[in-house]
């Protein structure tokens, strides 16, 4: 009966003790898509670009025209790291249409630019290359290539094709050619290696190959603070009409960009503001100077009266300094001890310093202070160059290639295309890193509280990241960078939300230490009054086969 | 005996269970380790497990070529429109017009001590309302630019403050703080989601002046009826959309000048901030520093508006017992600084002595002015000119004290009263020391939650008889989310004091929300009495120049009386402290208990007992030993 009561007791304590306090000790952890976010981790990115080659009349004889329209799917495989990478261009080969022709005959590359693009709408993403026969006089002598200021190219073909061959010899011919046209004008793998370092480790070698594209911008939204370093309000009373300069220079460039990324703009005056380098006097010419080398210890000083309050964006700095009468003029030398002839400096996603030295405006005798306007269209030429320079990256031109001029917008299509290639690798890249570490993280310490609204965000990053992946796939551009950008912010949102660290973390020793007096006194005789019954059993089924024998 | 044995595991499992609890009782109140105000704080700090981020942090200076782009950009750029370089003064441009003043006021108190009060004035003819974005900073900071636009503010008034102002010593001062800090914002009418805003401005406003606001929320924030009217233009009277609340706590030190002087122009480099040397500046008896925004008229017309940035800091110098008794003062004594030239953006920059006390030591300039209900006299350097560079290197002026100061009209004092730990008693005097005129004040107070307010023991006597307030607004607290807040008009008879009683009880808080062990207790706000005091003399109603500048910040507007606003100590209480390391000794203790118990139940239950038969006695026992050794047998 003693056993009885034993077992029944040792029952109750299993079947409802231990359920009990498992369930009122735990935290609460939502689900999370972990089986999800682990396929993500090994990333399989396709990007596909819609490719038309339009054959204008001449480069392509009767019999060869009859296959076509015909369409070649070429594919590359890469695989860096946990990444493999797939690049597809489906290239639609047809003639030209009596409309495309009459515009192929234009005088200039421009004109034909344009009225190509008044004929049709490419999308977001997509290229059309026309083939134009050697006799055209739509190029100049040297160029083989014009690239628009849209999505279009002009090749010429060479003379040495023209007639009696085949269209796959033809295709092949131009080949390498077209390839060509396609790294500059959409994405090249130097680019999207670049934009996936976020995932990707990569050799120090490598690391100073994609220093040029690291200066890009790397997430929206932005902001650009044109700051004016007055170091001598005493003597120079400095004047920048840089509302207007902002309207005329930098606004076009920026809703062009609007895509891409969000900007806003403002600008400051910053008085007594000094460099953090003391510049040489150099006797020969006259001046001061700043060698590049020192360019890194300039800032330091005023980067303390740069800071933004109102926001936790990322900031891109372009001061203007007017060095003060003791200091000028200032000059800023190359690693080749050359003087710079913008007299500016930039670094990758901080932004750029320009000095502007004034002391030519006035003589010896003049009367301090002296009022000086700025000279804003020289001023903004440096600094609209530095913000290209800082947001899109132009990779080197291949030998004949000709760049049409870029219209007022500073920024062609197809530019603006390769940004967004790039930026919606990134950010796919980025967000996938961000919701694998913040899984990882989750896994490891099992104490954190993850509450419904984390888990919601974790899994529309995730259902994002794979609407833009598949639509990267497809070649839908414009939608892949939405997407990309919606998981990036769902996925920053859900990393950096305060709720996870609201951690009830306690040592095991603590646990052991409130458990102890209550747990040991309690399992002990449970756990010995079971090891008795057991023994007991044992001894009667002992005794019980012995009686049996 | 086999019904009980089989009812007892039931109850032993409730046992059981109890003391699960207790267990996890513990467990969930131990200590969160942040609140959210400091989550978000650590925010940004958090390491994010990215490989590759060592790749980012890599800055490359390299100068720009531009031998590329620049042509393409020349084409770009239409040079016919472009402003022509070059010394013009005249073709500046249509900019919006900015003013920068600054001024030192330096009075001679009564007590021996040295009043100095800086302001430094900065007006800018725009408009942060009408949606119109504004982002291009010339003498405006661009950082508190940003924040009023960014959060729709009307009207900003912070205040830090080390030590009280002593009234009856010193007289008022030119612009009331409470101790510790002080916050009170008017926003837009826009603005939708007030509470979501103010969190939020608090926060960033702790990170522009390294200040400890970001422990203000809803617990000690409140929204006074009427104590605090708009200062600027604009006759807003619905207070949903101000806020208001005290950090009594806070302590100032240099962390929070320095981002004060950033936001002016000249920085500390030049101008009267030259002066403003933190070790000299923190060792006086009283520090203020302060940062007023509000719209204000552009014009005399008032069609125009224009934003108003005061940046104020007062600082009370005990020279008497540092300069060996001897009452004579320099600025050299004062600030370890003298001045060399006025901030080249400043429109004025003066020094006004107050030389009404002593009135052979004056300059060529005099300024006459009234200021709180008394005429002053001022001799005035104006450091725009370079004469007065000449002579005014440092000065040291004798003081002499002739007259008596004048009694401050209006003066308020407030302590705790009462013994024990469980219920107390406010007490709050305000004195009217005017002659003859009475006049009525708006008391506020904002009590925290965990002194219960008893409000039918809210008694006003003055001059021993029950004094009715014709006003009084109360809010209620609720426990953990908002403050008690009593705001009341009372009318003070003349040459009296005015005591406002009310009795609390302390409540007991809940284990975390205590401060750690060494503290100093618990803070009350002060409360804050405006009156409009009855003047002696007429107030200048008209905005004069010559005047000082502090004298404009709250508008006159009438002459018979003038408006100040007179905060008290905050008060220091008490609650209830537990033994914090009894949580723990409570857990072993009923463990053991418990354990026992259990212990003992548990035999009972699971053993077996059987009658035995009693043994023989020890006497009996050496009995049957000798018995048996005689051979007889045993009993």
């Amino acid at each position: 009966r003693g056993q009885l009561a034993a077992l029944s007791i040792a029952a109750v304590v299993i079947i409802v003790g231990v359920p009990l306090w498992w369930r009122t000790t735990e935290t609460y952890r939502a689900w999370l898509p972990v089986s999800q976010i682990q396929e993500l981790a090994d990333l399989q990115l396709q990007l596909s670009a819609d490719v038309e080659v339009v054959f204008a009349r001449g480069t392509v004889t009767p019999e060869q025209q009859k296959k076509i329209p015909l369409t070649l799917t070429k594919d590359e495989e890469h695989i860096i790291d946990t990444t493999s990478l797939r690049y597809r261009y489906e290239i639609r080969y047809r003639t030209a249409t009596i409309m495309e022709e009459d515009a192929l005959n234009q005088p200039t590359a421009a004109e034909a630019d344009l009225s190509l693009h008044t004929l049709s709408e490419s999308p977001c993403g997509s290229l059309v290359i026309y083939i134009i026969p050697d006799s055209s006089q739509l190029l100049p002598e040297k160029t083989d290539v014009s690239i628009g200021q849209r999505r279009t190219a002009v090749l010429r073909v060479g003379a040495q094709v023209k007639v009696g061959k085949t269209l796959e010899q033809l295709l092949t011919h131009l080949e390498p050619r077209i390839q060509q046209v396609l790294q500059v004008m959409s994405f090249s793998h130097t680019d999207v290696t670049a934009a996936l370092s976020d995932r990707v480790r990569l050799s120090p070698g490598s690391r100073e190959s994609i220093a040029d594209s690291m200066r890009t911008f790397k997430s929206s939204p932005y902001e650009i603070t044109f700051s004016l370093l007055n170091p001598d309000p005493k003597s120079h009373r400095l004047h920048w009409d840089i509302e207007g300069a902002v309207e005329r220079y930098i606004q076009p460039l920026l809703s062009k960009l609007a895509p891409v990324a969000n900007f806003s703009i403002d600008s400051q005056n910053l008085y007594y503001a000094m460099l953090g380098v003391n510049p040489r006097f150099d006797s020969n010419r006259n001046a001061y100077t700043l060698n590049a080398d020192s360019l890194a210890h300039v800032i330091n000083p005023v980067e303390a009266r740069l800071s933004n309050a109102a926001s936790s964006n990322p900031v891109l700095n372009f001061l203007l300094y007017v060095p003060d009468v003791n200091h000028s003029p200032l000059f800023i030398h190359n690693h080749n001890k050359q003087e710079v002839p913008s007299n500016a400096f930039h670094s990758p996603r901080w932004g750029g310093i320009m000095v502007y030295n004034v002391n030519g405006f006035y003589g010896p005798d003049a009367t301090f202070p002296i009022d000086i306007n700025i000279d804003m269209a020289k001023v903004m030429g440096v600094f609209l160059a530095q913000l290209l320079l800082l947001g899109v990256q132009s990779s080197p031109l291949p030998f004949g290639f000709l760049v049409a001029p870029c219209n007022s917008f500073g920024l062609a299509d197809w530019e603006l295309d390769r940004l967004m290639w790039s930026r919606t690798v990134e950010n796919v890249a980025t967000a996938t890193t961000t919701i694998t570490s913040l899984a990882q993280l989750l896994d490891q310490i099992g104490n954190i509280v993850i509450n419904d609204n984390i888990a919601q965000e974790v899994s529309s990053a995730v259902t994002a990241l794979q609407l833009a992946i598949a639509e990267l796939e497809v070649g839908n551009l414009g939608l892949a960078l939405q997407y990309s950008k919606e998981a990036i912010l769902a996925s920053e949102k859900a990393f950096f939300d305060p709720s996870l660290l609201h951690l009830l973390y306690f040592p095991d020793d603590q646990k052991f230490a409130i458990y102890i007096p209550l747990f040991l006194p309690m399992c002990v005789p449970i756990f010995l009054s079971l090891l008795k019954i057991l023994s007991e059993f044992r001894q009667r089924r002992k005794q019980k086969q012995a009686k049996k024998d | 005996m086999a019904a009980r044995s089989y009812c007892s595991p039931a109850l032993l499992v409730i046992l059981c269970s109890l003391s699960l609890l207790i267990v996890i009782h513990a467990q969930a109140t131990t200590p969160t380790p942040s609140s959210p105000n400091l989550s978000a704080d650590t925010k940004a700090e958090t390491p994010k497990a990215a490989p590759g981020t060592a790749v980012e942090q890599d800055k490359q200076w390299e100068p720009t070529d531009l031998k590329e782009t620049t042509p393409e950009k020349d084409a770009a750029v239409p040079a016919e429109s472009a402003p022509p370089p070059g010394t013009t003064a005249s073709s500046t441009g249509p900019h919006q017009k900015e003013d920068f003043q600054e001024e030192l006021v330096i009075r001679p108190l009564h007590s021996g001590d040295i009043y100095a009060s800086f302001q430094f004035r900065t007006l800018w003819e725009t408009d942060f309302m009408k949606g119109k974005k504004v982002s291009h900073y010339r003498l405006f900071p661009k950082s508190l630019g940003q924040v009023i636009s960014k959060f729709s503010v009307r009207e900003l008034h912070i205040s830090f403050t080390q030590g009280y102002w002593r009234t009856m010593q010193w007289g008022q001062p030119f612009l009331p703080a409470p101790p510790g800090a002080e916050l009170w914002v008017w926003f837009q009418d826009t603005v939708t989601d007030v509470d979501g805003t103010w969190k939020e401005l608090t926060n960033v406003l702790s990170g522009i002046f390294c200040a400890s606001l970001n422990f203000i929320d809803s617990t000690n924030t409140v929204q006074p009826s009427a104590s605090f009217k708009p200062l600027g233009i604009g006759n807003v009277t619905d207070h949903r959309f101000l806020r208001y609340a005290t950090l009594p706590r806070e302590i100032v030190c240099t962390e929070n000048l320095t981002p004060w002087k950033k936001l002016l122009p000249c920085g500390s480099k030049a101008g009267l901030a030259v002066l403003m040397k933190s070790e000299k500046l923190f060792h006086s008896s009283f520090h203020s520093e302060a940062v007023h925004i509000r719209p204000v008229c552009g014009d005399p017309q008032c069609k125009a508006m224009s934003w108003e940035l005061r940046q104020t800091l007062d600082v009370v110098f005990d020279l008497h017992t540092s300069g060996q008794g001897k009452r004579e003062w320099s600025l050299f004594k004062m600030f370890a600084r003298t001045l060399t030239d006025a901030c080249p953006l400043a429109s004025t920059s003066k020094i006004y002595v107050d030389i009404t006390d002593n009135p052979e030591v004056s300059t060529p300039l005099l300024s006459q002015a009234v200021v709180l209900g008394d005429r002053r006299t001022f001799s005035v350097y104006d450091l725009t000119q370079a004469s007065t560079f000449g002579t005014m290197r440092t000065f040291n002026l004798q003081i002499k004290w002739k007259r008596d100061m004048l009694r401050p009209l209006l003066h308020a004092e407030r302590y705790v009263a009462g013994y024990g730990l469980q219920t107390g008693e406010i007490h709050t005097l305000m004195y009217n020391q005017h002659p003859y005129r009475s006049f009525p004040v708006l008391l506020l107070d904002s009590v925290p939650w965990y002194l219960r307010l008893y409000v039918h023991t809210l008694t006003v006597t003055s001059k021993s008889k029950d004094n009715k307030p014709s006003y009084i607004h109360y809010q209620p607290s609720k426990d953990r989310i908002r403050p008690h807040l009593l705001e009341m008009l009372v009318q003070l008879p003349p040459n009296s004091v005015t005591e406002v009683t009310v009795q609390f009880e302390r409540a007991l808080l809940k284990w975390t929300e205590y401060t750690p062990d060494p503290n100093h207790g618990f803070y009350v706000g002060s409360s804050v009495v405006s009156a409009l005091v009855p003047s002696i003399v007429a107030m200048d109603t008209n905005n004069t120049q010559g005047r000082p500048l502090f004298s404009s910040f709250f508008p006159t507007k009438e002459e018979s009386s003038f408006f100040i606003r007179v905060y008290t100590e905050p008060l220091l209480v008490n609650l209830p402290t537990p033994d914090f390391s009894m949580p723990y000794n409570v857990i072993c203790l009923t463990c053991t208990v418990v354990a026992v118990g259990y212990g003992s139940l548990y035999n009972l239950l699971t053993r077996n007992f059987q009658i035995e038969e009693p043994s023989p006695g020890l006497a009996k026992r050496i009995a049957n030993v000798i018995r048996k050794m005689r051979g007889v047998p045993p009993l």
